[in-house]
């Protein structure tokens, strides 16, 4: 409750501080929008129903392209993981390949499938593939080697030991590596929405900027961050805070 | 099902032999006594656990090889409990792990029934150190793990893990998770998991170390009671002389690098004992007067280094 009303307070306070700045027309409004400008263009935005086909656009990309890079990073994940020589030439690869910003994957996403739904997809898969994957790997290394073995010691061999034992101990770990993997392929999305001009959030951003519509692109911002602290913060912080009091780790 | 623990689990175990018998058990011409089946004679009987020769040493770096367990010999009698201590760094852990299959020796055998060790086995079960308990399943399904990677029927599973919980007093607490549980609760959740997949040896590693004296005292005399009543075979290794004298009807003394079987002591004292016992508590100091020759080694070492 404490932590609420001073959360409270700093907002208020931070809003107050724009409002008087807007109030004292150091820059032109158009430039610099009062907080009831933005306010009214999150209004309208929602009003004319933009806001919330943009939102179910981007949200259906998203989950579309995130689940494709979670499938595929665990795969990568486990098996760069598990074989010495993968690790040290795909492993070493993909280090390498996480240095390149997503957004450097999209004029190799144009060539190759057009201004379509699948470049999108193409570059919110390669933005995230490669965090959930080395997420993965580290996770795999990091867990407990006693759990291992007490699995071994207890007659789980082969199959069974991976899936009764090896999986469910390095849970905590997938669980991060799918939050950073969620990150990633957010940033991808909206900045290749930016570029492909395809509905979605990415693109009324864009429309602001092109109509020097000020209010509307800071209505847009606000959207993205919102969306992307409720994943964020609420699905998987939740999710990783419940595992690490269950696994005993908290 | 009976109130009395003393007569629960005659379906899972050995009818329950009493303590007195038991004691007596190495004293005298023990072992037919112990299997339950006739003997021809007592020198026949193979040796549940035998150690031929066990040497280990690591690559450590250029500079060469640490020889961790040098020439090991030691033969360990059906429900024999013996004990196995030294200092810290002596690779009494690691004998542990070998005789578990978990890790390869680097020569000699280590002999099960007679029969060459190739891996891990529920035959031989290790109660680790850090118990390697897993947190994502409940007490109960930890104590179930065991007998369903050995495909048994699920309510067989059911009725045995209520049987060894009730041995280890557990079981109004099958539904929790292991870090609702105190240190001595998970020793005991890791002895029932152990039991549970019917381990003819059991192998235990400085278990309850991190405990305080009271849980530790109760633990010990639990664990006698469930070694009276399983007939199972315990290796018990612990740095804690008195405990070893509590516990064992033998105690294996190791020296510090590289790791040999410097004395053995029998402990012929009478069951079950207590820790406070002057026979033990002399037993104990016989044994402290040895190993601290031992102690003094490891120590200069971690000071030199």
């Amino acid at each position: 409750m404490k932590k609420l009303a001073k959360q409270f307070i700093f907002y208020s306070a931070l809003i107050g501080i724009w409002a008087l700045l807007a109030k004292l027309h150091i820059w032109p409004p158009y430039l610099f929008p009062p907080p009831w400008g933005v306010g009214h263009a999150l209004w309208d935005g929602f009003a004319d129903h933009s806001f919330w086909i943009g939102i179910a656009v981007t949200m259906k990309r998203m989950l579309i392209g995130y689940s494709l890079s979670v499938a595929l990073g665990m795969v990568l994940g486990l098996g760069v993981s598990s074989s010495k020589f993968l690790e040290e030439t795909v492993g070493g690869l993909l280090v390498s390949l996480q240095s390149l910003p997503s957004i450097c994957w999209i004029p190799l996403a144009v060539l190759w499938f057009g201004l379509t739904e699948k470049a999108i997809l193409f570059v919110v898969l390669m933005g995230s593939l490669l965090s959930v994957t080395i997420a993965m790997e580290d996770g795999r290394k990091q867990m407990p080697k006693i759990y291992g073995m007490a699995g071994r010691n207890l007659g789980a061999s082969g199959f069974r030991l991976f899936w009764s034992v090896l999986l469910p101990a390095s849970l905590p770990f997938i669980v991060n590596g799918m939050k950073q993997g969620w990150a990633f392929a957010w940033r991808s999305l909206i900045q290749a929405e930016m570029i492909f001009l395809s509905l979605g959030l990415g693109q009324l951003l864009m429309m602001g900027r092109d109509l020097s519509d000020m209010s509307q692109v800071l209505a847009v911002m606000i959207l993205i961050i919102c969306l992307g602290y409720l994943v964020d913060g609420l699905i998987f912080r939740t999710m990783e805070r419940r595992l690490q009091q269950k696994y005993g780790l908290a | 099902m009976s109130a009395s623990p003393q007569s629960s689990y005659p379906s899972i175990i050995p009818p329950p032999r009493r303590g007195a018998v038991r004691g007596n058990v190495f004293h005298g011409k023990p072992v037919s006594s112990v299997l339950e089946v006739p003997l021809p004679a007592v020198d026949v009987v193979v040796p549940k656990v035998a150690l031929d020769n066990i040497s280990l040493s690591y690559t450590t770096s250029a500079k060469g090889r640490l020889i961790a367990l040098d020439n090991i010999s030691l033969e360990v009698k059906p429900g024999e409990f013996v004990c196995v201590v030294g200092p810290s760094g002596c690779g009494k852990s690691t004998l542990l792990h070998l005789i578990a299959g978990l890790q390869p020796q680097t020569s000699g055998t280590v002999l099960v029934d007679g029969k060459p060790v190739m891996g891990p086995g529920t035959d031989r079960i290790l109660i680790f150190q850090e118990l390697g308990l897993f947190p994502w399943l409940t007490v109960g399904g930890n104590v179930e793990f065991g007998m369903k990677m050995k495909n048994v029927p699920k309510a067989e599973r059911k009725e045995k893990v209520e049987q060894y919980l009730r041995l280890v007093h557990l079981s109004k607490f099958r539904d929790s998770y292991i870090h609702q549980l105190s240190g001595g609760m998970r020793q005991r959740v890791a002895l029932a998991r152990a039991l549970a997949t019917g381990p003819d040896v059991l192998l235990m590693d400085e278990p309850f170390a991190a405990l305080d004296a009271q849980t530790r005292d109760l633990l010990h005399d639990e664990l006698e009671r469930i070694w009276s009543e399983t007939g199972c075979t315990i290796i018990f290794v612990t740095h804690n002389v008195r405990e070893a004298a509590r516990l064992g009807d033998r105690v294996v003394l190791m020296t510090f690098r590289p790791g040999r079987v410097k004395e053995e002591f029998r402990v012929n004292l009478p069951r079950p004992r207590h820790m406070e016992h002057p026979d033990v508590t002399r037993m104990a100091r016989t044994v402290l007067e040895c190993l601290r020759e031992e102690i003094n080694k490891s120590l200069e070492a971690e000071y030199t280094k």
